[in-house]
C-alpha cells in the first residue's frame, strides 16, 4: 500500500471526474487519516474520496482504475475508516468485518505486508490477516473462532470456510468485501465459484456492500451485475454503481524499426536482440513481456549471450520453482536488477518498483493486456509511461500497429459475460450441503442471484443437485448410495459426514496439467533410464515445473532451455524428471505451450482495415509495405468484411489458405471441420496449420482444379453448418474434449482429485477419466456434465461462437484465387508447418505405424519379415 | 448361442477389422489367437480366455460417494458378448477378479445377471478366484476352481512370481506406454515372453499398470518381454525401445 499511495501523493488529483463524484470532492477524511495524508504531504485522489463517500451511503460500487491510480488504497480506505469510528459494534458474529479477496495468494500476503505500515502509523487498532492454502491448520482453525477485523484471502478458501456449519458465525458481522482485480477473476470458472460465494456471503449477512476494483474495461456493466445480488431474469440487471477514476498522461509507445528485414514467421524476434539490449543498457529498469515461456527462456538466453556490460537481466515466468520466483522478485523490488525478461505472471498486480521502460516482444495480442503491460512502467498517472513494441515477425507488424492505434484510441477488450459453468455450480451444491441441510427451492433463488447464473433454469439447476446426490443418471442405480437425502421436511442433508472431508479434498475450480519437477543433477550421477537396477539419482536442486506432456516429448540425450539454462535430459522417476547442465551444447527448444493468447477480436479488425487500405501502407517498415504490394501485384489482400482464399500446388501437393484473422483457437476448430469435409469431399487433405492470422490445408488432390470444374464449392465448403453434425462427429473422437471433460469431472467431484505424494506409494494401476468419459458418451448421451463439457469446449478451446460469428460474416463473400505458386501473404503460415505440430495425426494410425516400424526393423535383421510377438 | 441376438443389438461398431484385429499368440508351443478386445482365444480346445472383468466396480466406487456412471457391469458384459459371439467358445474361462468385490453379487442389477445368464447358456463357464472375488456366489452359474490346467497350460489368476512357463495369467492388468514421433500412447495389452502370458484387464473400468513397473520383472526375467497394445481396431505388437516408464 505504501508503494501505491507514496505515488498517490506526487500527484494532483485527475481532472474530469464525473459529475456524481464531483460531491466526493468536498469529504473530508476523518483525523487520523488526514494527519497522515498531511504528515507524509499527500493528498487523497478523488477516486479514494468518492468511495468513501459511496461506503458511508452503503453503495456497492465499482471501481474502474487505471494500474497506478491507488486503487487498492481506495478500496480500503472505507474500511479502515469505519473501523476506526466503530472498533466495538455490537457483535452478532465473530467480528470480522472486512473480506478481501483476491485472485492470486501472493498478491493477498503483498497487500497485508503494505497495508500494515500504515495501519500502525495512523495508531488504528485494526486487525488484519491473510488466510490462503499457505496458512498453518492451526491459524486457520483460529481464525474461524476468532477472526481479525480484515481478513485478505482468495476464492477458494472463501468456497472452503463457507462449506463449515459455523460460516453463518464467521461472517456473521461481515459488512463489507472487496474484490481485486476483478476483470481477471469474474470471466473464469474461479469467478463462477466466487459469484456463488458471494451470493451466499448476501444471505449470511444481509446489508453487505461490495467494492469491486477493475482495470479499465469495455464493458463495466457485466462487473457491475457480478457485484450485486440479481433479481429474477426477466427483470432487468441489478448493477453496482460505478466510479471511474480518470487515466493520466497518454503513454508513450514507439514500434522497434530497424534496419535488419523483420522475419518472415516465427515468434523469437532474434533480430531484434542488439537492439533491445540497447534499450535496456538506456534506462534505469526495464520489463521485458513476452507471450510464452518458450519465448522468454530464448529472450533470456539471447540478451546473455550479447551481454558485454554484465548487466543483472533476471528471468520470471510461471514454471521456475517458487523460491526463484521470489528472489528476482525481492531483486527487482530493491531495485538490483537492470531488466526482467518475463511471461503473463506479471501482468497482475504485484507492485514493481521503479520501472522505465516496458518492452513487449511478440505482438500483445489485445489493447488491455497492452495497457495493462504498459502500466508496469512508472506506476505513476502523471507521468507518461515508456514502452517499447518489438515485432516478431511481419504480420506482427501489422498487428503492433493496430495496437498502437487502439491503445491511443483508448480501445478497451470486451469483457465477454458467461454463463456460470454447471461442474462449478455442482461443487458448491455439495459444499452447502456440507454446511447443512438446505431446502433445493431457497438454494435455486440464491444461486439465481449470482450474476453468471441469473439465466439458470430450475430444470437444470435440479439435475446439477441431482447429479450432486445421485449422479444423475438415466439408470437410477445408485439411490442407496446417495450422498445428499431429503430429510422429510422439504431439505436435502449430507447422507454422511465423510463427504466434508472429500468435498474438501476436491474444492477448487484450478486443475492443472499433471507437473514434473525439474531437477537438476551432477554430471557424474548421470543414469542411463529403463536399466534395471541403475544407481537411484541424488536430489539435487529443483529448478521449477513443467508439463508432463512436455517431458513426454522428450528422450534421454535430448537438450532443451529451462531456467535460462541449457539443460541435457537424463531420465524420469516418478514425478521428476532429471537433468544436467549442457553449456555449450546447441539446444533444441521442443515447442512447451503456456500463455498464448488468441488474437482479440477488434485488434484483428483493424489488421483487415490496415490491408485492405493501400494509403495505410506507407506508413509501415519498408519491407513489410513491399510484401504487402507483391501480394497486391501477384495475388489478392484479404477485406475488410470477406475472407480470401488461395489455392496454389508446391512441392508434389495442393495448398489451400484462408486469411479469417480470428485468432489460433477459431482456425483450429476451422481446420478440423474443413478437413473432415475435405476428405469427405474426396479432395484427399493431409494435415493443416493454423496461427493468429490464417490456416494453411495441403492435400494431395488439385483443389485449383476441383474448385473450377465445380466438385468443390467454396461457399458449400465454408457454410455454418459445419458447427452441426461435423463438430458434434469430430468432438466425440476429439482428445481435446476428453481433456475437457476431466476437467469437469474434477471440479464437479465425479472423479477425485490426484494429490501429488498419495499417489507414489505401491504399484499404480490408473484409471483414466477417458473410460468413464467413453462408457457416459455412450450409455448416457445426455448427462449433465458430457453437456458442461460440451459448453466449456465451446467456449473455450474451440472459440465456437468467434468461428460462428466469422461464418455469418462471410456468408457468400468468400474470394477465392487460384495460383501457380505459393503466394507472399502465406508464407509466415506456411512456416508454421513444422514448428507448430500438426497435431491431427490419430492414435490409432500411430500405433499402426509403431507397429509397422517394429516389423520393418524385423524384416531387416532376418529378412523372413515373419510377425512375433 | 441362441439368444446372443439380443444382445448383439446392444453390439458397439466395429470401425475396421483390418489384418490386426488378431494376432496369433505362441506359448510354450501352443498356438492362440489374441483378440483386440483383450480376449484370448484357444481354437485347439475351443476356449476363450478373459481376464479381471471387475464387474460392479462402478457401484463399488459409488458406496464410497464417488458416483462413477453406473454402466461399467453392462458395458463389460457387452463386450464380452460380442467377442463370444464371433468366436462362439466352448468353454469360457474367466481369470479372476470377475466381481470387484464380495458384496458385487448384492449390487448387480437384475438386467446385467440376465444376460451374463445368457452368455453362459450352452457353454462351459469356469471361474477362477482372484483376490478381489476369493468367493463367488453360486447364483452366478459355473465352476468355481482356484486354478485350471488344460492340455499343459495353467491358467490362474495371479502370476508365479518366478519365471515359470506354460501359464496364462491375469491380476497385473498390463499396459503399454508407448511414445512414438513425439506422441505418447497409453494403452492395455497382452504381454509375455513366448512361455507364458498376461491378458490385459477385460473390466471396462479396470485400468491398467505399466509393464515396466517392477511388478512385472521377476515374471519374465532377464528373457525379454513382448506385448501387443490393443488399440480401438487392432492389437499392435511394439518394439520393447518404443516402452516407456509412466
Amino acid at each position: 500500500m505504501t508503494g501505491v499511495s507514496e505515488k498517490a501523493g506526487r500527484r494532483r488529483a485527475a481532472k474530469g471526474v464525473k459529475a456524481e463524484e464531483a460531491k466526493a470532492a468536498g469529504m473530508v477524511l476523518p483525523d487520523p487519516f488526514a494527519a497522515w495524508f498531511a504528515r507524509r504531504g499527500w493528498s487523497p485522489r478523488v477516486h479514494q474520496l468518492a468511495l468513501i463517500a459511496q461506503s458511508k451511503a452503503r453503495r456497492s460500487t465499482l471501481l474502474i482504475a487505471p494500474t497506478g491510480a491507488g486503487k487498492t488504497l481506495a478500496g480500503f480506505l472505507p474500511s479502515l475508516i469505519a473501523l476506526s469510528e466503530a472498533p466495538k459494534r455490537p457483535k452478532q458474529g465473530a467480528g470480522l468485518r472486512t473480506l478481501y479477496i483476491s485472485p492470486l495468494k501472493a498478491l493477498a500476503e503483498d497487500i497485508s505486508r503494505n497495508l500494515v505500515a500504515p495501519v500502525s502509523e495512523m495508531g488504528l487498532k485494526v486487525a488484519i490477516e491473510t488466510r490462503t492454502g499457505d496458512t498453518s491448520v492451526a491459524r486457520r482453525a483460529r481464525q474461524r473462532v476468532k477472526p481479525p477485523h480484515i481478513l485478505l484471502t482468495t476464492p477458494e478458501q472463501v468456497a472452503l470456510m463457507l462449506s463449515s456449519s459455523d460460516a453463518g458465525y464467521v461472517f456473521g458481522d461481515l459488512d463489507t468485501i472487496i474484490l481485486d482485480e476483478l476483470h481477471a477473476l469474474a470471466p473464469s470458472k474461479r469467478g463462477d465459484l466466487l459469484s456463488l460465494g458471494l451470493s451466499r456471503l448476501h444471505t449470511l449477512a444481509p446489508g453487505l456492500m461490495t467494492l469491486g476494483l477493475s482495470a479499465t474495461v469495455a464493458r463495466p456493466s457485466e462487473l457491475r451485475s457480478y457485484l450485486v445480488p440479481q433479481a429474477a431474469p426477466d427483470l432487468m440487471r441489478t448493477m453496482a454503481d460505478v466510479v471511474v477514476a480518470k487515466g493520466g498522461a497518454a503513454p508513450e509507445i514507439a514500434i522497434l524499426e530497424i534496419e535488419e528485414p523483420v522475419p518472415w514467421g516465427g515468434h523469437s524476434a532474434r533480430y531484434a536482440m542488439a537492439d533491445i539490449y540497447r534499450a535496456i543498457e538506456a534506462h534505469r529498469t526495464t520489463l521485458v513481456f513476452v507471450n510464452t515461456r518458450m519465448q522468454a527462456e530464448m529472450v533470456f538466453q539471447e540478451l546473455w549471450r550479447i551481454n558485454e556490460s554484465n548487466l543483472p537481466i533476471a528471468l520470471h515466468h510461471g514454471s521456475l520453482d517458487k523460491a526463484r520466483r521470489i528472489k528476482v522478485e525481492k531483486a527487482m523490488a530493491e531495485g538490483q536488477l537492470r531488466a526482467v525478461v518475463a511471461t503473463s505472471t506479471l501482468d497482475l498486480g504485484i507492485d514493481w518498483g521503479d520501472v522505465d521502460l516496458v518492452v513487449n516482444v511478440g505482438a500483445p495480442k489485445g489493447a488491455s493486456r497492452l495497457a495493462q503491460r504498459i502500466g508496469r512502467a512508472n506506476h505513476r498517472l502523471d507521468e507518461p509511461s515508456e514502452a517499447l513494441l518489438v515485432p516478431a515477425n511481419r504480420f506482427e507488424v501489422l498487428e503492433c500497429r493496430a495496437a498502437l492505434e487502439a491503445a491511443k484510441a483508448g480501445e478497451q477488450d470486451t469483457y465477454i459475460a458467461r454463463s456460470g459453468a454447471l461442474d462449478v455450480l455442482a461443487q458448491h451444491v455439495l459444499g452447502m450441503a456440507c454446511s447443512g441441510p438446505f431446502r433445493p427451492e431457497d438454494l435455486y433463488e440464491e444461486v439465481r442471484a449470482a450474476a453468471p447464473y441469473s439465466a439458470l433454469t430450475r430444470d437444470r439447476f435440479d439435475r446439477v443437485v441431482d447429479f450432486v446426490a445421485t449422479g444423475g443418471y438415466a439408470l437410477k442405480a445408485y439411490e442407496r448410495f446417495a450422498r445428499l437425502r431429503p430429510t422429510g421436511d422439504g431439505h436435502l442433508r449430507l447422507a454422511h459426514p465423510s463427504l466434508i472431508r472429500q468435498y474438501r479434498m476436491n474444492a477448487g475450480t484450478i486443475v492443472e496439467a499433471p507437473m514434473i519437477k525439474i531437477r537438476l543433477v551432477g554430471q557424474r550421477r548421470r543414469k542411463t533410464t529403463g536399466q534395471p537396477g541403475a544407481r537411484p539419482l541424488m536430489g539435487g536442486r529443483v529448478l521449477g515445473e513443467v508439463e508432463e506432456y512436455f517431458v513426454e516429448q522428450l528422450s534421454p540425450g535430448m537438450t532443451f532451455v529451462f531456467a535460462g539454462e541449457i539443460l541435457r535430459f537424463e531420465g524420469m522417476e516418478e514425478t521428476e524428471a532429471y537433468v544436467t547442465r549442457a553449456p555449450g551444447a546447441d539446444a533444441m527448444i521442443p515447442s512447451y505451450a503456456g500463455g498464448k493468447f488468441p488474437l482479440s477480436t477488434h485488434l484483428a479488425k483493424r489488421v483487415r482495415a490496415m490491408l485492405a487500405d493501400r494509403k495505410q501502407w506507407n506508413g509501415l517498415p519498408l519491407p513489410v509495405a513491399e510484401w504487402l504490394r507483391l501480394q497486391d501485384g501477384y495475388s489478392q489482400l484479404p477485406g475488410i468484411d470477406d475472407v480470401l482464399v488461395e489455392t496454389f500446388p508446391r512441392g508434389n501437393r495442393h495448398f489451400m489458405v484462408a486469411y479469417p484473422f480470428e485468432g489460433r483457437l477459431a482456425h483450429q476448430t476451422l481446420g478440423m471441420l474443413l478437413t473432415r469435409r475435405l476428405e469427405r469431399d474426396g479432395a484427399r487433405p493431409m494435415g493443416f496449420v493454423a496461427n493468429d492470422y490464417g490456416l494453411a490445408i495441403w492435400g494431395l488432390g488439385d483443389l485449383s482444379q476441383r474448385i473450377a470444374d465445380g466438385t468443390l464449392k467454396l461457399d458449400r465448403l465454408f457454410a455454418e453448418d459445419m458447427l452441426g453434425d461435423d463438430l458434434e462427429a469430430w468432438l466425440a473422437e476429439s482428445s481435446l474434449m476428453r481433456r475437457t471433460f476431466r476437467t469437469v469431472a474434477v471440479i464437479a467431484g465425479l472423479i477425485e482429485r490426484r494429490h501429488p505424494g498419495r499417489e507414489k506409494s505401491g504399484r499404480q494401476v490408473t484409471m483414466s477419466t477417458d473410460l468413464v468419459y467413453n462408457v457416459l458418451r455412450r450409455h448416457d448421451p445426455g448427462h449433465i456434465l458430457l453437456e458442461a463439457a460440451w459448453e466449456d469446449a465451446a467456449t473455450g478451446l474451440l472459440d465456437i461462437a468467434r468461428l460462428g460469428q466469422f461464418l455469418a460474416r462471410t456468408r457468400g463473400r468468400i474470394r477465392h484465387q487460384a495460383l501457380d505458386r505459393v503466394s507472399p501473404l502465406s508464407v509466415p503460415i506456411l512456416i508454421e508447418i513444422g514448428v507448430e505440430p500438426v497435431a491431427r495425426i490419430a492414435r490409432e494410425d500411430l500405433l499402426r505405424e509403431a507397429a509397422q516400424e517394429l516389423i520393418a526393423e524385423a524384416m531387416r535383421l532376418d529378412g523372413s519379415g515373419k510377425k512375433r510377438t | 448361442m441362441r439368444n446372443t441376438t439380443q444382445l448383439l443389438e446392444l453390439k458397439p461398431e466395429r470401425l475396421d477389422v483390418g489384418e490386426f484385429s488378431q494376432q496369433p499368440i505362441s506359448i510354450s508351443g501352443r498356438s492362440f489367437l489374441a483378440d483386440v478386445s483383450g480376449a484370448l482365444y484357444w481354437p485347439a480346445e475351443d476356449v476363450l480366455i478373459v481376464a479381471d472383468l471387475h464387474l460392479e466396480k462402478g457401484s463399488s466406487f459409488a458406496a464410497r460417494g464417488v458416483l462413477l456412471p453406473p454402466y461399467d457391469t453392462a458395458a463389460t458384459l457387452e463386450r464380452l458378448a460380442a467377442t463370444l459371439d464371433a468366436y462362439q467358445a466352448a468353454t469360457v474361462i474367466c481369470l479372476g477378479d470377475s466381481f470387484h468385490d464380495r458384496n458385487a453379487g448384492e449390487r448387480m442389477c437384475d438386467k446385467d445377471r440376465e444376460t451374463l445368464a445368457i452368455l453362459q447358456e450352452d457353454r462351459e463357464w469356469l471361474w477362477l478366484n482372484g483376490n478381489h472375488d476369493p468367493v463367488i456366489a453360486e447364483c452366478f452359474g459355473g465352476q468355481v476352481l482356484p486354478e485350471i490346467t488344460v492340455s499343459g497350460i495353467t491358467f490362474r489368476h495371479e502370476p508365479a512370481a518366478s519365471p515359470v512357463t506354460h501359464e496364462i495369467a491375469g491380476h497385473l492388468h498390463p499396459a503399454a506406454r508407448v511414445s512414438f514421433h513425439g506422441h505418447v500412447i497409453r494403452r492395455p495389452c497382452f504381454v509375455g515372453n513366448g512361455n507364458r502370458l498376461v491378458l490385459p484387464a477385460f473390466g471396462t473400468y479396470a485400468g491398467g499398470l505399466n509393464v515396466l513397473d517392477d511388478a512385472f520383472a521377476p515374471l519374465f526375467g532377464n528373457d525379454g518381454l513382448s506385448v501387443l497394445v490393443m488399440g480401438q481396431e487392432g492389437l499392435y505388437p511394439i518394439a520393447a525401445r518404443l516402452l516407456k516408464e509412466d
